[in-house]
């Protein structure tokens, strides 16, 4: 046994005891439960916030930022060991998800790019679980093409006035900060007149509107800004950078979105489901061939891309830098969750078709919501065709068209 | 790449450029238009053999260097980016698995070291039909006195014309379709009653059909337990699945490497067609599907030199995945390179040659589409 080896397993014996000895027993395997927007009370309601401050006090919210930011300075092989010693004891990591897109966006683009004015003043409280941020980014006349986006913030000597408006940001109605994408020199070429500036939500100029999808879902809001204020010194990187910045962090959002769905059929494989309702012959073959082979090549996508994940992590030993790759992964992904959905809708037949009622099962409605919710894995974080765009250009290396209309 | 060892990075780089200057495509074509009547270069089959590349999988204690399949997959890759005709998978890989997996003491030392110094090709002989069916057998093993009496015969047998001994899977019992009553033997390939004939294949590389007329072998010819051939024969062709799924990997990079290079310099309505969005995306979804079969066949070779429960699927979930990346990569190098691409002088005909021989062997994409359905138990 190397010492390195030897080093993660003292490691992984201290994460356990640690564990035994600070995670509510109350809390095993009630992560669903006790999330933001749920009506959490009583003994639950305090033992997660006792957890959530104990877990932060410990550095392991966000265990790889340096312990100065509210981590733990570890690296991405102790991370791994701290999740697979708290799965092994139903506990769990608030934190993430309490941050909304702190800990997964905002924070490592403030990490790279802030002053340390910045870092002492954001970070922490994101590694803490304390503050929820948004990022806004997408406007009604900026998709794909985000350059072109038109809010902007003018500089009023003391502060940043901002106007404009905003969509598709998750969670703006509960976030109480932003980060966006703004225009500060309307002059320059639309790539070059960009900044991003950082601002607190609860101010009269902010106001957020939940956008209702085909799911019957609002997880995204429109927000606009009628003199909204920044202060001066919440300009993240360079004034009129903000284009490079903000392509960066989009690859943390790409990165943060390369992992599988979360199965909508609590874990009962997607093979005996489809035996549940197709039915077999009587040699245990599914009845309905044509679905069989393709519900065979589905699950070897998904197979495929969690090896492909897997093969990235050895491959970087364990301390994954953003890269290109990352966009593969996102097209993978999302292929696979979508054809998952709509295979689960197919095998069900007429009962993979309710919106509502007891008519249904749970797990039938909630197919159907996430066979819709998911098709907005192929447009939002740069869209299906914009990350072959960057495949092909940034990867491959094939160069821009010349090409008149 | 997987995270390789400083060995198995030594030995990658010393197969990439070995190959590409001296068992390059341009050597097969060499092979295949001249007039000797060989299917692979001796020379570079020897050169191969004694850079140590055929003892990879076999022991030490038998005259191999035991380095496992993964580093196998390596070499296999580099040569299926040439094309490079050798009887390395099919003698160094199955035949090599074959006797480690099922063979006694005494074939292992009668075979392995042979195998490992490129005396021995010994080769499978498993098919009967024109669709992989590795349960229909129908050559019969008929036991008496002296041992046993092969009859019968078998197609596509990967250097059959070169092989010094068979891997024959054979009927003591049961019925063609039967997993019970499957035995394997070793059968040299000059012993009585063996006639072979050369197949003239599209791929233009080593294929034969073998008969077996009362061909007569002892007891000690038989390979595993007579009756449970099926098990064994199983495990070898995983081991077969999984190498000849790196050396599509290979086929199907170059040929993508082949078709990036020709994007980029291919100048049409005065730019280069690279530049065209339709092309650009289409070779991003080749490019993804290229690491996803990565990450597939290295999981599947490492599975086998980690001894995992599921080699099976592995094997299955990487040969399909690689053939299905390396038949639309093979049509797409022809497409993109338009007309030149359909000249016998370029070489993407002979990509697209080999590519569909290949899927073919060991069964195609659907056959393990079906398979891995099988093993998940629908």
């Amino acid at each position: 046994m190397t010492e390195n080896k030897l080093k993660l397993d003292e490691f992984r014996q201290e994460v356990s005891a640690w564990l035994e000895g600070n995670f509510p027993k109350s809390l095993n395997g009630k992560a669903s439960e006790i999330g933001l927007g749920k009506n959490v009370s009583g003994r639950l309601a305090e033992d997660s916030d006792t957890w959530r401050k104990t877990l932060a006090a410990q550095g392991w919210g966000i265990a790889t930022w340096p312990a100065e930011y509210g981590g733990a300075g570890l690296s991405q092989k102790h991370v791994q060991i701290i999740n697979e010693e708290m799965d092994e004891i139903g506990a769990f990591n608030p934190i993430p998800m309490l941050a909304g897109m702190g800990v997964t966006m905002v924070g490592p683009t403030i990490l790279e790019y802030g002053t340390e004015a910045q870092k002492l003043r954001h970070l922490p409280k994101m590694a803490s679980g304390e503050i929820f941020w948004c990022l806004g980014y997408s406007e009604p006349g900026a998709g794909s093409d985000l350059a072109s986006l038109t809010t902007k913030a003018e500089d009023k000597g003391d502060h940043w006035l901002i106007n404009g408006q905003k969509v598709w940001t998750s969670g703006a109605d509960i976030a109480q900060w932003c980060g966006a994408l703004v225009r500060t020199d309307p002059k320059a070429k639309k790539r070059s007149g960009i900044s991003f500036i950082m601002f607190p939500m609860d101010q009269a100029g902010v106001k957020t509107r939940p956008v209702k999808l085909i799911s019957g879902d609002s997880p995204f809001c429109e927000m606009f800004f009628d003199n909204a204020k920044a202060e001066k010194n919440e300009l993240l990187g360079d004034l009129n950078d903000g284009w490079s910045l903000g392509k960066r962090l989009l690859q943390h959002e790409r990165q943060s979105q390369t992992g599988e769905g979360g199965p909508a059929t609590g874990g009962e494989c997607l093979g005996d489901i489809a035996k549940r309702y197709v039915g077999t012959d009587e040699h245990g073959t599914l009845e309905d061939t044509d679905l069989r082979l393709r519900l065979a090549n589905h699950l070897m996508d998904e197979q495929a891309h969690k090896l492909t994940i897997r093969r990235i992590m050895a491959e970087a030993k364990g301390n994954v830098e953003v890269t290109a790759v990352a966009s593969i992964l996102k097209n993978s992904a999302t292929d696979v969750a979508q054809t998952r959905t709509e295979l689960l809708m197919e095998l069900m037949g007429t009962q993979g078709l309710g919106w509502e009622g007891d008519e249904y099962s749970q797990d039938e409605l909630g197919n159907v919501r996430m066979w819709l919710g998911v098709k907005a894995m192929s447009i939002y974080g740069g869209s299906y065709e914009v990350q072959k765009n960057i495949i092909s250009k940034n990867i491959l290396g094939l160069p821009e068209t010349t090409q008149k209309g | 790449m997987a995270a390789l060892t400083e060995e198995q990075s030594m030995i990658q780089h010393q197969a990439q450029s070995w190959v590409i200057k001296h068992a390059s495509v341009q050597e097969f074509r060499n092979v295949r238009d001249g007039e000797s009547d060989v299917e692979f270069s001796p020379q570079i089959w020897s050169e191969m053999v004694s850079m140590g590349w055929a003892g990879i999988i076999i022991p030490e204690a038998y005259g191999g260097s035991d380095l496992g399949y993964l580093t196998f997959g390596l070499i296999l890759e580099q040569a299926g980016r040439q094309l490079s005709a050798s009887p390395l998978f099919a003698s160094a890989l199955v035949g090599a698995s074959a006797i480690l997996l099922g063979g006694s003491e005494s074939q292992k030392k009668m075979l392995l070291p042979g195998i490992a110094d490129g005396s021995e090709i010994v080769t499978l002989a498993l098919e009967e039909g024109p669709r992989h069916a590795p349960k229909n057998i129908d050559l019969t093993a008929d036991s008496n006195a002296d041992g046993f009496t092969l009859s019968g015969s078998k197609t596509f047998v990967c250097e059959g014309m070169s092989a010094t001994s068979y891997i024959v899977a054979a009927r003591t019992d049961g019925k063609a379709g039967s997993p019970e009553g499957i035995t394997l033997f070793v059968v040299p390939a000059d012993a009585e009653g063996i006639k072979r004939t050369k197949l003239n294949t599209v791929d233009s590389r080593g294929y034969a059909n073998i008969e077996f007329s009362q061909v007569k072998v002892t007891v000690g010819a038989v390979l595993g337990t007579v009756g449970e051939g099926h098990a064994l024969l199983e495990a070898i062709l995983d081991r077969a699945r999984a190498g000849i799924a790196a050396e599509m990997l290979g086929t199907g990079s170059q040929a993508f490497e082949m078709t990036l290079e020709y994007l980029k310099t291919r100048v049409q309505f005065g730019q280069v067609i690279g530049s065209f969005q339709a092309l650009g995306h289409r070779a991003a979804g080749f490019y993804s599907q290229k690491e996803l079969a990565r990450s597939c066949v290295e999981a599947a070779l490492q599975s086998i030199d980690n001894n995992d429960d599921n080699i099976d699927e592995m094997s299955s979930l990487a040969k399909c995945k690689v053939g299905d990346f390396l038949h639309d990569m093979s049509n797409e190098l022809i497409q993109i390179h338009g007309g030149i691409g359909m000249t016998d002088e370029f070489n993407a005909g002979l990509y697209l040659k080999r590519a569909r021989v290949l899927e073919s062997s060991y069964g195609n994409q659907a056959y393990h589409r079906n398979r891995y359905a099988q093993i998940k138990g629908f």
